[in-house]
């Protein structure tokens, strides 16, 4: 796969919705079927299409909250490497989810998380998890990541 | 899965899909495993993050099925929040996750799992949850 490389200097190097097809072509990602949405300076939002064998409680049309959880846990990847504006790996810590309400039925489910403070070693992100009104929740986060070190750029897009 | 210690019922379509089944029981409470395969690969050869929080939540809710199921409850199982710590990397082979009921209210129960590889004794994540409990119809 080739790798692009930014030309201008004041390019960003991560770009999420470069990588986001990258990071969920396979693995745990690939099986939920995560999409890119949008991405703003230190936040990314990740698409949870709607799937019927992700359901929680047999005969009851509620997605389980296993998904959301790792919607978010990816979502908070991204952000994280979107505000460091670069690749590098990382692993979750300590991951907090708050399930405010069940999501519609039939709806896909929008993970968006912020990362709102970078330290040499930790990664501090937030998010929540809605169904098509940012404003309107069905999950709120908060999560703690560490660097691990080593390399695995993954072949991502600018993931030098 | 019929006169075990608790009855476990059916797993969810999530817990199905990404390959989490009943191990054995251990002491009246199911311990739950799930395979490594690429359904629950992050960073290669690693577990990813929202995958071992999946165990662990199936583990929960599997754990406070039979303890219901014990004291002849019926219940619609409704996640108000979890917390999970990552202790160590989930490498390439298969995990198991069990739970313990810390508490058993009328509407809500405060339960806490650990997911481990190789040793119980050393697990590679822990959880926290607190679950509603509704009335089931009929």
């Amino acid at each position: 796969m080739a790798i692009a490389r930014p030309t201008m200097s004041d390019t960003p190097r991560f770009d999420p919705k470069a990588a986001t097809p990258f990071l969920t072509s396979r693995g745990h990602s690939g099986w939920l079927g995560l999409k890119y949405s949008s991405h703003g300076e230190d936040w990314v939002e990740l698409e949870l299409p709607w799937r019927t064998d992700l359901l929680g409680e047999e005969g009851q049309h509620v997605l389980a909250s296993g998904p959301i959880l790792s919607l978010m846990d990816m979502a908070s990847g991204l952000a994280i490497w979107k505000a460091m504006d670069r690749f590098e790996p990382i692993a979750t810590l300590d991951l907090r989810v708050d399930y405010v309400r069940p999501a519609r039925e039939g709806a896909a489910v929008f993970g968006r998380s912020q990362c709102y403070r970078v330290t040499r070693s930790a990664a501090f992100v937030r998010g929540l998890a809605h169904d098509g009104d940012a404003d309107d929740p069905v999950a709120h986060i908060q999560a703690v990541f560490m660097k691990i070190g080593g390399k695995d750029t993954r072949g991502v897009p600018n993931g030098q | 899965m019929a006169n075990e210690p608790g009855d476990l019922g059916v797993l969810t379509p999530y817990a199905r899909s990404l390959g989490i089944e009943l191990a054995h029981w251990d002491d009246g409470m199911p311990v739950m495993r799930v395979a490594f395969d690429e359904a629950v690969e992050g960073r290669p050869e690693h577990y990813h993050g929202g995958a071992t929080g999946g165990l662990l939540e199936t583990a929960g809710y599997a754990a406070l099925r039979a303890e219901l199921a014990r004291s002849g409850r019926e219940a619609m199982l409704k996640p108000i929040n979890i917390t999970v710590q990552y202790l160590s990397a989930g490498k390439s082979r298969e995990s198991f996750a069990r739970g313990r009921i810390t508490k058993l209210g009328r509407r809500s129960a405060n339960i806490t799992v650990e997911a481990w590889q190789d040793d119980p004794a050393r697990p590679i994540a822990t959880a926290v949850m607190n679950v509603l409990m509704a009335d089931s119809e009929g």
